[in-house]
């Protein structure tokens, strides 16, 4: 941040942060499917997200450069998320050892 | 001067795209990047254990939400008094620095004190990094390595801090040492912002 640019509001960024918060913890509770429930949760924490980097971090007033720095992992996450999509493709499995069928004797 | 000296001497540090003051600023958020694809990285292995996984409890209905919402409370205003010091020594207001700095130092050790007891509470419930009575085993080994590299975040920026409020309490800062604060506020925001992201996709998904 340069000292040159005018300050952010950061009383009201904290009110905006209190309360997507809030309504998280609310959304839990929703009589919705969870797949809504969860676009919803992960579109509110990536606003809460952009509201620190942008205006605490004040990545909003730097040069364009610190914005490309800090979105690179980001994309290489979502890479990564691709990455893993063949092991989310394979069946759930039960973490406890449940009792094998007995084999036919030949 | 070599031809590449006098190369680099023909370019106007001003005009830099990458920084146009603080290489410290840039290097910060150098650090932070990579660092952000360590929690990327432990997000998406939690993701990927999760769904397949077929015996995953539910987190909120093991885990403290009211709790957690609470640290998260306090990690937000700690990240407003955060921006509230920087200000203050922006301006040359050495006891304003003072005030929030100290201010910010609690809310840190206050979400440190509350871990601990949400830690304790839960390894008393039997979750544990290899077993827990609620379902798959590697949700609590998921839940102590995510946020327990988190926590050591948190203390790392506690102590951080704590080394420029002794200095700040002794009078050793001025307006010049704001871009050494700012840094160090880079730090604190980043603890704050993937704080954000674990309340979500660890306590709340």
């Amino acid at each position: 941040m340069t000292s040159t640019h005018k300050q952010p509001n950061y009383i009201g960024v904290f009110w905006w942060l209190l309360a997507l918060t809030i309504l998280e913890v609310g959304a839990i509770f929703l009589p919705i499917a969870r797949l809504l429930i969860g676009i919803l949760l992960v579109g509110m924490a990536m606003s809460k997200a952009a509201l620190v980097a942008m205006y605490f971090m004040h990545l909003k007033f730097e040069r364009r450069t610190m914005g490309w720095i800090a979105i690179t992992p980001l994309v290489l996450c979502v890479l990564l998320v691709f990455a893993l999509l063949p092991d989310l493709s394979a069946t759930p499995h039960r973490s406890t050892a449940r009792p094998q069928a007995p084999v036919a004797p030949h | 001067m070599s031809q590449v000296g006098a190369l680099h001497a023909a370019v106007d540090p001003v005009e830099s795209p990458l920084t146009p003051e603080s290489w410290g600023k840039l290097g910060m958020w150098i650090f932070l990047a990579g660092d952000a694809m360590s929690f990327g990285a432990l997000l998406a292995g939690y993701g990927a254990l999760r769904y397949g996984s077929a015996d995953w409890p539910l987190p909120s209905s093991v885990l403290g939400v009211g709790l957690t919402a609470f640290m998260t409370f306090l990690l937000i205003c700690s990240s407003v008094t955060m921006v509230l010091a920087l200000a203050a020594i922006q301006r040359g207001d050495q006891q304003g620095l003072r005030r929030f700095l100290s201010l910010t130092v609690l809310g840190g050790l206050l979400f440190l004190g509350l871990q601990a007891y949400e830690w304790t509470h839960l390894i008393h419930e039997g979750l544990t990094l290899t077993g827990n009575p609620f379902g798959a085993v590697l949700f609590g080994t998921t839940f102590f390595i995510i946020t327990g590299f988190h926590g050591a975040h948190v203390t790392g920026g506690v102590i951080y801090l704590s080394c420029y409020l002794v200095q700040a309490l002794r009078k050793r800062l001025d307006r010049g040492s704001a871009n050494a604060i700012e840094i160090a506020a880079l730090y604190w925001h980043f603890v704050d912002l993937v704080w954000i992201l674990v309340f979500t996709f660890v306590y709340l998904l």
